[in-house]
This record gives structure tokens, C-alpha cells and sequence, in this order.
């Protein structure tokens, strides 16, 4: 498009001025040209550094993720909403909770939830572990979050000792000395620890579920809650009783009941033989 | 050398006139085991805390052998594995040795334990049996306040012993008890550093309590409980009114020796029970609460049944604080309301109820008689609302517990007790006075018209009534002339030994049933003949 005339030319002389020869048209076209370029040009570095708001719609989900999302869309779009982001007085945005807080959750029963009401109860899950696997991998890779660690038996090396005076200085506020679980504010509860397994003691822990406090990792170190886990899982269920009978373990009240209904009913009786014999 | 023969027969005698002879106890001694008393199981209520008392002191020196008083602090190192290696203080370590190491410890920790409860729970039995029977009016106003006390004494007894093994569960009731001291206006800070040697909870706390629990409170108790007997002796026992009884004598049987052995007997069921439940019932784990340490906290955190409703009182107590803006400023705290005065208030109207019933009936008169609770519905409504008042507390106390385990809001159960506590005495009030009137408004039917006997007779009109057995002669207008004597009514024929009498026993007869008596018009019912049974010949043969 330039003439042998131009080349010969510097580089500063082309762009101070044009030789004058040049045809109107031929101007007219070099400027169309520049003009293409120049917005081309600023177009694509747009493109390169703009955060890409397109790119999130279409992310590249690795396959577990991706039947995890089929599985959200059936079940848990209804309250947590397209893409997680919450839906307004249904359910919160789960973009950051972390594949631990989702496989609390699904594992134990509580997600998907029966209905609003002030905590969400255990109760027989309805995903497989590979189901639950594959939404927390969804979740994780949505947003991130905390994760656990792997393999199913995470009290590896617990010191029951420690784990004991850990779970007695963070846990038994709320759920009791016999982890049997207690009441909070409104209906709200701490749950029983009994039925729950060493991945949901520590996912809880990680996630901060429903009323509980988060305890990360800097505040509990991981060998910390192997501690409080090897403590929750071979002292307080697998604790003997020594003393016999425990009564549920909920303390002094189910030992007034015990007094009245089994000591003083016992002794009545006794002394309605007793002055019946005379 | 003759031979003195040796007459077996004979020895105890001597050996009682030898006795007699030097110390002359015979003649006391016959009052005593002649002494009459009147037979009642609501008699015995009294005696499940005397011998629970009994089983407290022998467990309870059992206990001292092994335990050591001391806040040192000392690294746990027994055979309970999850807390070895833990630091905890003398006390506590020496409560886990106790309970694992001490051959029998834990059994004899639990019998202590539930004797302690099991002593609370009849104490209350017997003060609502000696109040709904109107047992306290005069003379016995004095046993009555001695009584009290005794609750008041024991709830210390409880309170101190409960705090003794120093740990989670105890420490955090201590600490409450620290926090009620402290909200008693002007002296309170001066009462708690005194008692816990400085801030709480200090390094003496558990040697004071020690010596309180072991020697001075059980001292006071014995004393107490020692007159408490000596004036049902002097006084002589209430009795029931009924046939031959009157206020000037006493019906029964003598102390010796059926009564005696009676209560011997009573006093190994006891035994056996406290045993029983020591044996098959955990009662406080300790080893679950840990050491105390003054971030420790567990939910469900309770005192023992009788000082539960002083919690629950607590709890349903709104938070009202008064400043007094005088000097640098006083604080009255709302917990002083509850768990202060309130005690104080229950202390003074139950002690002095006798004279505040004595003054409203202008009643001053000396009674040996009981008082069927139907007979004074507005003293038996009092109590009822007391009880009422009592349990509303004592469920409040528990009612996270409550809340948890039937799922119901915490908020909604602290609600229900404010509103209950207000609303339930009074219709207690009133729903037991009205089944007071409605009991006795029956008593003056029956003794009126007669017993129902469950024969309906059709008149010529076809009316149909049932015809009552009168219980005497009746005048013109049908009714009977026997007076209410303040005993039990016969509402059912074989009462009036119209048929057989009722088969005494619980559950199975305690005796050989009586054959029914049979009236002079009808000859005895023949048994039918047995029946042979009807066979064929071939089957017969098997």
C-alpha cells in the first residue's frame, strides 16, 4: 500500500508529514486502515485484560464437579438458587463454603432440608457417598472453601488426654460433657455427637455448620482435632459406664427423677407392706 | 469338787438383773420399750431419712479414707486413660482414685450419692405428710421448725458435699454460689473473700468445705435430728382418728418388740434400696466432667434435684438491675432476687406457718389428732400451691434439658415457667379446694342416705333407683344420724361386712381370703358337681 517513494524515506519524516503527491483517495483509504488497526488493536487488549465476565458462565468443570451440578439442579436449586448464589429468605449463597461444609451437610442427612425451620435435622441421607462426593467437589469448585482431609479415619494419632481437656474447653459449652448434645437460643440446639462420624466431627469443625462457631485450622490445628475426635469417638462412645445404668447422661436432673421415681416409690410401697402387717 | 451346773436358759435373765443391779435401768428402760406408737405407712415417711442418714455416715466415713481435701495441684497419672497426664488438683485426682482404683470405691460414691438425694427426697415426703395431716399444729410447732431446718441444713450438707471432688460440674456451682454471695448488697464482695479466702476460688475453698461437710454441718445435723426424735417421744406420735382413739391416748403398737423389729427390717430395705440403686444407677460421673478449670462449661449443667428450683428461679428471673446512684454507685443485681431473698422468704413462711395458721383458725387448742386433708381445704390448697410453685421451679431449673430433649424452644420453656409460676399456684388453689369440698360433701352423703348397693330397684311408676344401705336408723325424712368423726366413710358393702371382706394385699392376698358370710334366708350355694370328661372309648386308651 506505500510507494518504493515512502520506504526510501525515514520512518520520523513518514510520520511528520506525507508527501504531498499522494492521491486524495489513497489518503482517504490509509486513514480507514489506521483507524480499523487502531480499534483493533484497543479491542483486543480488552479483551486480554478485562476480567472476563462471560467466562464464569460456562466454567471448566471437571467431571465429578459436573454431576455434581446435575444433582444440585435436581435437589438443592430450589432454596440455594442457580449457580449457589442463594435465594433471598430460602437458603444462603454456598459460593466459598467449602466441599467440607457441603459433605457435613449431605452425609449427615440435613441437606437436602424438610422445611424452614430454626435447625435443620440429622436424619438418613439421601445421596450415596459417591453423590455427595461429586456436590462437594461442585461447591469446591464453584467457589472454594474449606476441605477436608482424606481417607475416613481422620483420629490418626489423636491423644484422647489432650483431646479430652480440648473438647472440655471448646465443645461442652454447647454439647454437653457427655456430647449428648444441649439447647440453645430459640429452638436452635447442639446436636448429639453420637451418631456422627470422624469426617463430620471434623468437617463440622472446619465449616462452622448452623449456631457453631468456626474452629480452623488457626485455631484448632489438624492434630488438635484429631485429639477431640479420638476423644469424642473411643472415650465418650465407647465409655463403660462404670457406675452402671447412666441415665442418659444429662446429669443431676435425670438423677432427681431417678430418686423419685425408683428410691421414694420403692420405699412407699415398702412402708405400705410394713404397716399393712400389723 | 462339785460341780455348779450350767443352766443356758437362765443367763440372760441374770445377766439383765446384774445389769439391774448396778446401773438401775429397768425401770426407764420399760417406759421406753413399752411406749406405744400408732401404725401408719405415712408414719414411716420420716424414718426413709433417718436411716438414709444412717447409710450417709457409714459411706461417708467410708469416703474420708480415701479422699485428700487439697486444691495442690497434682498431674493425674491413675488408670482412667483419658485423663492421664492432665493437671487437676488433689481433691479431684483423689475422687477418680476413689472411683477406679479403691476396691468398692465407686459403689460406696454412688450409695453416698444417692443416700444424699434419697435423704432430700423423704424429707419433703414426710414435711408434706406432716403438713397435709395438720402433724405441726401445737404442741408440735417446735418439731415442725426443726424440720425445716433440717431441709435448710441438708440442702448445705448436699451443696458442700457436691463441690467437694472439685470437678467441672461442681466448680461451676461453686462458682454460682460465689456469684449469689456476691450479689448481697454491702456485704457481699466481705462474704465471698472471706469464705473463699480471696477471689474466687482461691486455694482453701475445698478444705473448708471439707471440714463443714464432715464434722460441723453432720454435727448439727445429729444434734437436730436427736431432738427432732426426743420430742416425737416426749410429745408422743399423732395418730389418725378412728375407733377407741381419741386426743388423750395413744393406739398402737409397743416400741419392743414389734415396732422395733419392724423398723430393723425398714431399716435394711432402705439400706438395700440406697445399695440397689448405687450398684445399678451411675450417678455424677465425674471422670466425664474433667478437672475444674475456670473455662470449663458443660451444657446440662445442673445442681442436684433440691437445689434446683434455686436455679430455676434464676432462670426465669428477668434482668433487673437496680443502680443506686449513692457514692460511687450501688449495684443490686437481679440475681440477688432470686436466689437470696427468695430462699429467705420460703425459710420464713415455712418455719412459721403453724403459728400463722394457729392465729388465722384463733385455733390454740393442743391436737393429737390428725386431720384428713379433705377436712381443711383451705390448708390443703396452700400446699398444693406450694407444691405447684415448688415444681415449676424445680422443671425450670432443668428446662434446657427439657427443651433439648422434647425439642422446644429454650425461649418458649423460660416463658412457660414465668407465666406458670404466676398462674399455676392459684389454680392449684382452687382446683384442690373444690376436690376438698367435693370429698367431703360425699362423706356427709353416704353417712346421710347410706352405701350405694348396687341393686336398682324398679318402682310401680317404672322409676328406677338404687337402694342405699343405711348406715343407721333413719329418721322420717331418710336420714341417717351418725355424725362425721374426721375418719374414713365405708362407701362399699364389704366394708360393712356385707359381703366378705376386702382381700387385704397388694397386688396378691397377704392372707387366706375369708368365705363370704351367708345370709340366713338362702342356704349355702352347693359347688356343682365335676364334670367327667367326655371321651371315646378308643381315645381313651392314650
Amino acid at each position: 500500500m506505500t510507494s518504493d517513494n515512502d520506504r526510501r524515506r525515514g520512518l520520523l519524516a513518514r510520520l511528520r508529514g506525507r508527501p504531498a503527491a499522494r492521491s486524495r483517495g489513497r489518503r482517504r483509504l490509509g486513514a480507514a486502515v489506521r483507524l480499523l488497526a487502531a480499534l483493533t488493536l484497543a479491542g483486543g487488549a480488552y479483551t486480554v485484560f478485562a476480567p472476563g465476565a462471560q467466562a464464569q458462565d460456562a466454567p471448566p468443570l471437571s467431571s465429578a464437579a459436573a454431576e455434581g451440578k446435575a444433582l444440585f439442579d435436581v435437589s438443592c436449586v430450589t432454596c440455594h438458587g442457580r449457580n449457589a448464589q442463594g435465594v433471598e429468605g430460602r437458603g444462603p449463597s454456598l459460593i466459598g463454603v467449602g466441599a467440607a461444609s457441603v459433605e457435613f451437610q449431605v452425609s449427615s442427612g440435613r441437606m437436602p432440608a424438610t422445611r424452614q425451620e430454626a435447625q435443620a435435622h440429622r436424619k438418613p441421607p439421601l445421596f450415596t457417598d459417591e453423590q455427595t462426593r461429586q456436590l462437594a467437589q461442585y461447591i469446591q469448585e464453584l467457589g472454594g472453601g474449606p476441605e477436608l482431609p482424606q481417607g475416613t479415619n481422620l483420629r490418626e494419632g489423636g491423644d484422647i488426654a489432650t483431646g479430652g481437656e480440648l473438647f472440655r474447653i471448646n465443645c461442652s459449652q454447647c454439647h454437653a460433657f457427655g456430647a449428648g448434645g444441649g439447647a440453645l437460643s430459640s429452638g436452635k440446639f447442639a446436636p448429639s455427637l453420637r451418631p456422627a462420624s470422624d469426617r463430620q466431627i471434623y468437617a463440622a469443625m472446619l465449616s462452622g455448620p448452623q449456631n457453631m462457631p468456626v474452629f480452623g485450622d488457626n485455631q484448632l490445628r489438624p492434630d488438635q482435632k484429631a485429639d477431640i475426635i479420638a476423644y469424642i469417638q473411643e472415650t465418650l462412645k465407647h465409655d463403660q459406664d462404670p457406675g452402671g445404668f447412666n441415665l442418659g447422661r444429662y446429669g443431676p436432673s435425670t438423677e432427681g427423677l431417678a430418686i423419685f421415681l425408683v428410691g421414694i416409690v420403692a420405699l412407699v410401697f415398702a412402708t405400705l407392706w410394713i404397716a399393712g402387717k400389723s | 469338787m462339785k460341780r455348779r451346773k450350767f443352766d443356758l436358759a437362765a443367763t440372760p435373765g441374770k445377766a439383765a438383773v446384774g445389769i439391774d443391779d448396778r446401773f438401775k435401768v429397768a425401770t426407764p428402760l420399760r417406759g421406753l420399750l413399752n411406749k406405744v406408737f400408732p401404725d401408719h405407712w405415712s408414719f414411716l415417711l420420716g424414718e426413709i431419712a433417718l436411716f438414709s442418714f444412717i447409710v450417709l455416715l457409714l459411706t461417708g466415713t467410708f469416703l474420708t479414707f480415701f479422699f485428700e481435701p487439697s486444691m495442690t495441684e497434682v498431674v493425674y497419672n491413675g488408670s482412667y486413660a483419658p485423663l492421664r497426664g492432665t493437671p487437676m488438683s488433689a481433691a479431684y485426682a483423689s475422687s477418680l482414685d476413689l472411683s477406679f482404683e479403691v476396691r468398692g470405691g465407686l459403689v460406696m460414691r454412688q450409695m453416698h450419692h444417692w443416700a444424699a438425694l434419697l435423704f432430700m427426697a423423704a424429707i419433703v415426703v414426710h414435711m408434706l405428710r406432716i403438713f397435709f395431716t395438720g402433724a405441726f399444729r401445737k404442741p408440735r410447732e417446735a418439731n415442725w421448725i426443726i424440720g425445716s431446718l433440717l431441709f435448710w441444713i441438708g440442702f448445705l450438707a448436699g451443696f458442700t458435699g457436691y463441690s467437694l471432688p472439685d470437678d467441672g460440674l461442681s466448680g461451676t456451682g461453686l462458682r454460682i454460689a460465689s456469684g449469689i454471695m456476691l450479689s448481697i448488697p454491702v456485704i457481699g464482695s466481705w462474704l465471698t473473700s472471706s469464705i473463699f479466702g480471696g477471689e474466687f476460688p482461691g486455694t482453701i475453698i475445698i478444705s473448708r468445705f471439707f471440714i463443714a461437710h464432715v464434722l460441723l454441718i453432720p454435727a448439727l445435723l445429729l444434734a437436730l435430728i436427736t431432738v427432732h426424735l426426743g420430742l416425737v417421744f416426749t410429745q408422743k406420735h399423732t395418730q389418725w382418728p378412728g375407733p377407741g382413739r381419741t386426743n388423750g391416748n395413744v393406739v398402737g403398737e409397743r416400741f419392743f418388740p414389734r415396732y422395733a423389729l419392724k423398723q430393723g427390717g425398714f431399716f435394711m430395705i432402705v439400706f438395700g434400696v440406697i445399695a440397689l440403686m448405687g450398684g445399678l444407677f451411675q450417678i455424677n460421673p465425674i471422670w466425664l466432667f474433667g478437672p475444674y478449670e475456670a473455662w470449663v462449661v458443660s451444657a446440662a449443667s445442673q445442681p442436684d434435684w433440691y437445689v434446683m428450683f434455686l436455679d430455676g428461679s434464676t432462670r426465669l428471673m428477668p434482668a433487673w438491675q437496680i443502680d443506686i446512684p449513692l457514692g460511687d454507685g450501688y449495684v443490686i443485681p437481679p440475681l440477688f432476687w432470686p436466689t437470696v431473698v427468695l430462699p429467705g422468704i420460703l425459710v420464713g413462711l415455712s418455719t412459721l406457718y403453724p403459728f400463722v395458721e394457729a392465729r388465722h383458725l384463733k385455733d390454740y387448742r393442743t391436737h393429737h389428732l390428725l386431720q384428713r386433708p379433705r377436712d381443711v381445704p383451705a390448708r390443703t390448697a396452700v400446699g398444693a400451691m406450694a407444691v405447684a410453685f415448688y415444681l415449676v421451679l424445680t422443671l425450670s431449673g432443668a428446662n434446657d434439658v427439657i427443651a433439648d430433649k422434647f425439642q422446644i424452644s429454650l425461649n418458649a420453656m423460660t416463658w412457660a415457667g414465668r407465666v406458670g409460676l404466676l398462674i399455676l399456684p392459684p389454680l392449684a388453689y382452687f382446683v384442690t379446694y373444690r376436690i376438698c369440698l367435693g370429698l367431703q360433701q360425699h362423706d356427709r352423703e353416704v353417712l346421710a342416705h347410706g352405701v350405694e348397693t348396687g341393686i336398682i330397684r324398679r318402682l310401680p311408676d317404672g322409676k328406677f333407683v338404687e337402694v342405699h344401705q343405711p348406715l343407721s336408723a333413719q329418721d322420717h325424712d331418710g336420714h341417717g344420724a351418725l355424725e362425721y368423726t374426721g375418719w374414713v366413710v365405708p362407701k362399699k358393702m364389704n366394708r360393712l361386712g356385707a359381703l366378705g371382706p376386702a382381700i387385704r394385699g397388694f397386688f396378691y392376698p397377704i392372707e387366706k381370703p375369708v368365705d363370704a358370710p351367708v345370709s340366713p334366708g338362702h342356704p349355702p350355694v352347693e359347688p356343682r358337681p365335676e364334670r367327667a370328661e367326655i371321651s371315646s372309648g378308643s381315645e381313651s386308651r392314650h
